[in-house]
C-alpha cells in the first residue's frame, strides 16, 4: 500500500496491529486502512470468536458500528465474546488498545475503562465533523492543547461518570479528549451530546495504553476525505511503540 | 418459575428519552405531567420453580445477571421482583 498520507514517517515502522471485528462493527475497513496507512505493515483482522491474538501484537484496535445490534446496551453484549480475556490481557502488558465510538462503549462494558457512554442529551444522532482538544498525553496523544477536527456519528455517546470518577480521571490526568470549538475552547455550545466536563475520549490501563473516544480518528486520515488531524493520533501509536514497548516513559 | 428485573436510568443520570415523551404527552394534549422516566423490563422465566428455601439464593443470582449484565451500575438502577 503506498504511504498515501502525508504526515507518517517515512520509510513507515512497523507497527502490528489488530482490528477486532464483532458482528454489526462497520467502521472495520477504515481502521483497517488508517492503520495499514501508520505503518509498514497492514494489521491482521481477528474475528471476535477467537480466543487468542496473533503474537506479539503492539495494538488491538477495536472499531466503531453497532456490535450485537446495540441490543440490552451499545457494547453490553460484547462483553461474551471469546477474544475478550485475550484483550485485557493484552491490555493489562501496557500494549496499546484503541477503541473508537462502539469501540470506546465496548471498553466501558467490558470494564478497561471507567464510567459508561448514553443517549445523547439532544435525543440526536449527531453526525459530522467536530473539534476536540487534547487534554492529556498518553500513548496516542502528545501534545497537549492539540485540537483536531474529526467525524462523530454516534447516538449514545455521552460520557457519564460520578463526581468522584471526574475526581480521579482530572487528578490521575486521564482526560484524554475534550469537546471544544474551532478556536479550540472548551465550551457547553460545543458539548454538543452533554458529554460530562465535555469528554470525548479518556485514558485507562496501566500506562495510559488504553483509548476509549467518541469521535473516528481513522476517518480522518486523508485530506481528500476531508480532513487528516487523525494521522497525529495514530503516529503518536507509532512513535510511543518505537520509543520501547512500554509506554510506561509516558507516565 | 418467573422474575422480573426493571432497569432504570439511575436519578441523577439525565433521561432524554423521557424528556421527548413527556414534551409529546404534552403536545398531544395530556397535561400535569411533570416527569417522564424510562427503563426496561426484563422478563426472565426459569426452567423450573424455585423452592421457597432457595429462593434467597435466587434472588443473589439475579441480582448478580443485574450486576453483570443487565443493569449498568454507572448509569442505571436495577430492581427485582419474582
Amino acid at each position: 500500500m503506498p504511504n498515501w498520507v502525508e504526515g507518517y514517517a517515512t520509510p513507515r515502522p512497523s507497527m502490528r496491529a489488530c482490528v477486532i471485528v464483532f458482528p454489526g462493527s462497520n467502521a472495520d475497513a477504515e481502521m483497517i486502512a488508517a492503520l495499514a496507512g501508520a505503518a509498514s505493515t497492514p494489521p491482521t483482522v481477528v474475528w471476535h470468536t477467537e480466543t487468542a491474538l496473533p503474537a506479539d501484537t503492539d495494538l488491538v484496535a477495536i472499531p466503531g458500528g453497532f456490535s450485537y445490534g446495540d441490543y440490552l446496551r451499545c457494547g453490553a453484549l460484547a462483553k461474551v465474546s471469546p477474544i475478550v480475556p485475550a484483550i485485557r490481557e493484552h491490555a493489562a502488558k501496557g500494549r496499546l488498545v484503541l477503541g473508537v465510538c462502539n469501540g470506546f462503549q465496548i471498553l466501558t462494558e467490558i470494564g478497561l475503562l471507567p464510567g459508561g457512554l448514553t443517549r445523547n442529551r439532544q435525543m440526536r444522532f449527531e453526525c459530522g465533523d467536530r473539534y476536540i482538544r487534547v487534554a492529556a498525553r498518553g500513548a496516542f496523544t502528545r501534545t497537549v492543547g492539540a485540537v483536531w477536527r474529526m467525524p462523530v456519528a454516534h447516538a449514545e455517546g455521552r460520557y457519564v461518570a460520578s463526581p468522584e470518577l471526574l475526581e480521579q480521571l482530572n487528578g490521575e490526568d486521564r482526560v484524554a479528549v475534550r469537546y471544544c470549538d474551532a478556536r479550540g475552547e472548551v465550551v457547553d455550545e460545543a458539548n454538543f451530546n452533554g458529554s460530562a466536563e465535555s469528554i470525548a475520549g479518556i485514558y485507562g490501563g496501566p500506562y495510559r495504553n488504553i483509548l476509549g473516544l467518541m469521535p473516528h480518528p481513522e476517518r480522518a486520515v486523508d485530506p481528500r476525505t476531508g480532513g487528516a488531524d487523525g494521522v497525529e493520533l495514530f503516529a503518536a501509536a507509532v512513535a510511543t511503540l518505537a520509543g520501547g514497548k512500554s509506554t510506561s516513559a509516558l507516565v | 418459575m418467573k422474575a422480573t428485573v426493571y432497569v432504570r436510568p439511575k436519578k441523577e443520570v439525565l433521561d432524554p428519552q423521557g424528556d421527548a415523551v413527556r414534551k409529546a404527552l404534552e403536545k398531544l394534549g395530556f397535561g400535569g405531567v411533570a416527569q417522564v422516566r424510562i427503563g426496561k423490563v426484563v422478563e426472565i422465566e426459569f426452567a423450573e420453580n424455585i423452592p421457597a428455601s432457595e429462593q434467597n439464593a435466587m434472588r443473589a443470582k439475579l441480582e448478580q445477571m443485574s450486576d453483570t449484565l443487565l443493569a449498568n451500575p454507572v448509569m442505571e438502577d436495577y430492581e427485582v421482583t419474582f
